[in-house]
């Protein structure tokens, strides 16, 4: 496969969750005055920025192992199905 | 309501991975069955959240929140029983003869199993089937972009008509699908879809989370609504003592069984995503490891149009200016009334009440809670929902298209390079027909029910026909295709001679003349009309069956039950045996039955 699916997901959360972070830590507190007083921004974004970065470390990985041909995932091998 | 910068920017970074995918996969598109199939090389999770986003399209979002705020946690009866247990069957027991028979679609397989006109049949009605439903979503998204006003700040500055945004949205949203799945097929929508899945998870889960701690948690959601909105089961006795106005009998073989395996076993459109697996084993699994998710779906989209309700009406605009006369005017919580769109006052029922605009909730919470920022998260989430639910029936339809109606019937015998630019044209033809059913979907007020509705008519007689093609040998392909014009006969009639209390004779029915019977609620005259369909399919198919020639069974090899060797699945490490995954979900599935009773 040329692309693993996680890259391009790990990538858009890392970009999303910095964002976030990024203006969780510079908006001013008033705002969060909708959200129960709790920094949404600064949060979740942190949460979503450790998720991207967790799905592209293990799509990479994936990767790598494929283009070794170390792959030793049991899907690889044909079906016994017998019709 | 103005979107800041931020909230710009995360929708363009989500609308360039969009495409930027469908460029990177561009170059994966060799043949027809790289576009139409993916290449049958998807691992079972990709293809198990794809199968479970596809369907995420606008009646997921909106319309389960709004059937939240109108019906209460039961809503989640179209997750718990209304697709759970349909998404173990079709991978137990339907995967293995739409993989194992290397169909290229479920008309296909009808052709394989029965003969020509029964897929004809199928493929034509279906084809119908993803074009409308594509237009309603993209109409819903376009009214969420008037609600959000997003256009209205640049559109503003070259002071351009407000109403144009309407169009503005469908065009845009138009063109973007368009462009992924003309340049990477089905690949490129299954990838897309699971990025969508998991942005609607990372939009909506700090919305229901931020929702449920401000009213007090479950306990505290409870203490504030009455006793009918958070019970799923309680009240199901009778058609009158509960929200949905339908009684148990009806809500299970209704939704939980006609209308439930009509959708997920039959349709192209979710079926497709397992044919894309690397593996007849990969294939079964699919749609098991989309239910999973599946069943914690009410937490996301259902919660939040309860809690909508359950918070005081609101005295500050929440969303427009114009909201503070419709709060003030009897909305319920964060739910505002309906207004008529020529006198701009509140829509009134026949007993004076307001009639509440529902697919007003997840919009208005998404403003009443999410500062700006994670605001413009909510609403890619929201966006991105619309987008696969476009998308999903777009690559249904060409591939329907290219396979069942053009290959077959207007030019057979081409070359597979032919078929494949077949399959980008239909794309583009596919959008733009969108385009038009989405101009057309303005006349329903709960895009639930007019879902239900179709699914009624074309949906709810195929799962006879699939059980009996499937389970019983005997039955023929003419005994398939009068059993399916008698099903879908019945459901019109069915539909045509009742009505639900309250409505007038039109497209809610009773338009034949006579009201024969008044169900009490619409969605109990959709799923009987259901039932309906189903038995007489499922009769008149055994019928026919018994007076007509039965094929040789050589040929049925691979196609019915009886005659196919099981699938061994001794060779898999326990979770990856589709029974083991069976039992868990199956088991999960009850326990949340049992929790919201």
């Amino acid at each position: 496969m040329g692309l693993d699916v996680r890259l391009p997901i790990g990538a858009l959360f890392t970009v999303i969750g910095f964002i976030l972070v990024a203006y969780g830590l510079v908006s001013n507190r008033a705002l969060y005055q909708r959200s129960l007083g709790i920094n949404i921004n600064l949060e979740w974004g942190a949460l979503l920025l450790i998720f991207g970065v967790i799905m592209v470390i293990s799509g990479r990985g994936i990767a790598r192992n494929r283009a070794a041909g170390t792959s030793t995932d049991v899907e690889q091998q044909p079906s016994h199905t017998a019709h | 309501m103005n979107l800041t910068a931020i909230d710009w920017m995360i929708l363009l970074v989500y609308f360039a991975f969009v495409l930027g995918i469908g460029f990177w996969l561009k170059h994966r598109v060799k043949d027809s069955a790289d576009f139409f199939l993916a290449g049958r090389s998807m691992p079972s999770w990709v293809c198990g959240l794809a199968f479970l986003s596809a369907n995420l399209g606008a009646q997921e979002v909106i319309g389960m929140a709004a059937s939240g705020a109108k019906y209460g946690i039961a809503t989640s009866h179209f997750y718990w029983i209304g697709a759970i247990p349909a998404m173990v069957f079709v991978g137990l027991f339907m995967m293995p003869f739409y993989y194992g028979s290397r169909a290229r679609s479920v008309p296909e397989y009808l052709r394989l199993r029965f003969d020509e006109k029964t897929r004809g049949l199928n493929a034509i009605s279906f084809a119908v089937m993803t074009i409308f439903s594509s237009g309603i979503s993209m109409y819903a998204m376009a009214r969420l972009v008037q609600v959000f006003h997003i256009f209205e700040q640049p559109f503003g500055r070259f002071s351009l008509p407000a109403e144009w945004s309407f169009h503005l949205s469908i065009l845009v949203s138009a063109l973007i699908v368009l462009s992924y799945i003309f340049l990477g097929g089905l690949s490129s929508a299954i990838y897309n879809e699971v990025l969508q899945f998991f942005l609607i998870v990372a939009g909506f889960l700090p919305l229901a989370a931020l929702g449920l701690k401000n009213v007090g948690g479950w306990r505290g959601l409870v203490h504030k609504l009455p006793a009918s909105y958070v019970h799923s089961w309680v009240g199901t006795g009778r058609a009158d003592t509960n929200r949905l106005g339908v009684e148990w009998f009806g809500l299970v073989m209704g939704l939980g069984f006609v209308l439930s395996f009509g959708y997920w076993c039959t349709d192209f459109l979710v079926v497709q995503r397992a044919m894309a697996a690397e593996s007849v084993d990969a294939a079964r699994r699919t749609p098991l490891i989309a239910a999973l998710p599946k069943m914690f779906f009410p937490f996301l989209v259902v919660l939040p149009g309860l809690i909508a309700v359950a918070l005081p009406s609101q005295t500050t605009p929440v969303a427009e200016n114009s909201y503070t006369v419709r709060q003030g005017l009897g909305g319920k919580g964060l739910v505002p009334p309906k207004l008529d769109a020529g006198t701009g006052h509140p829509l009134l029922d026949k007993n004076g009440n307001p009639v509440l605009d529902y697919d007003l909730a997840i919009p208005n919470m998404l403003l009443h809670y999410f500062p700006t920022g994670i605001l413009g998260l909510g609403i890619t989430a929201l966006i991105a929902s619309f987008m696969s639910g476009m998308a999903g029936n777009v690559t249904a339809f060409n591939t329907v298209w290219t396979y069942d109606i053009y290959q077959s019937y207007i030019r057979p015998g081409a070359t597979d390079a032919h078929y494949l630019m077949m399959g980008r044209m239909a794309t583009v033809f596919g959008v733009l027909l969108s385009v038009l059913a989405a101009y057309a979907a303005t006349r329903f007020n709960n895009i639930m029910d007019m879902l239900q509705l179709v699914f009624a008519f074309v949906n709810a007689p195929l799962f006879a026909t699939f059980l009996l093609g499937m389970f019983w040998k005997r039955t023929t392909g003419h005994g398939a295709f009068v059993g399916l014009i008698s099903g879908t006969l019945t459901a019109a009639l069915h539909h045509g001679l009742t009505l639900s209390a309250g409505a007038a004779p039109g497209l809610k029915g009773g338009w034949i003349g006579p009201v024969m019977h008044v169900y009490p609620s619409e969605m109990a005259q959709n799923f009987w009309t259901a039932i309906w369909a189903w038995t007489v399919c499922f009769v008149i198919t055994i019928i026919i069956s018994l007076l007509t020639d039965p094929r040789d069974e050589k040929e049925l090899v691979g196609l019915v039950y009886s005659l196919t060797k099981r699938p061994s699945q001794s060779h898999l490490p326990w979770y990856k045996r589709p029974a083991a995954l069976a039992c868990l979900v199956l088991a999960l599935a009850l326990a949340l039955n049992l929790a919201f009773w």
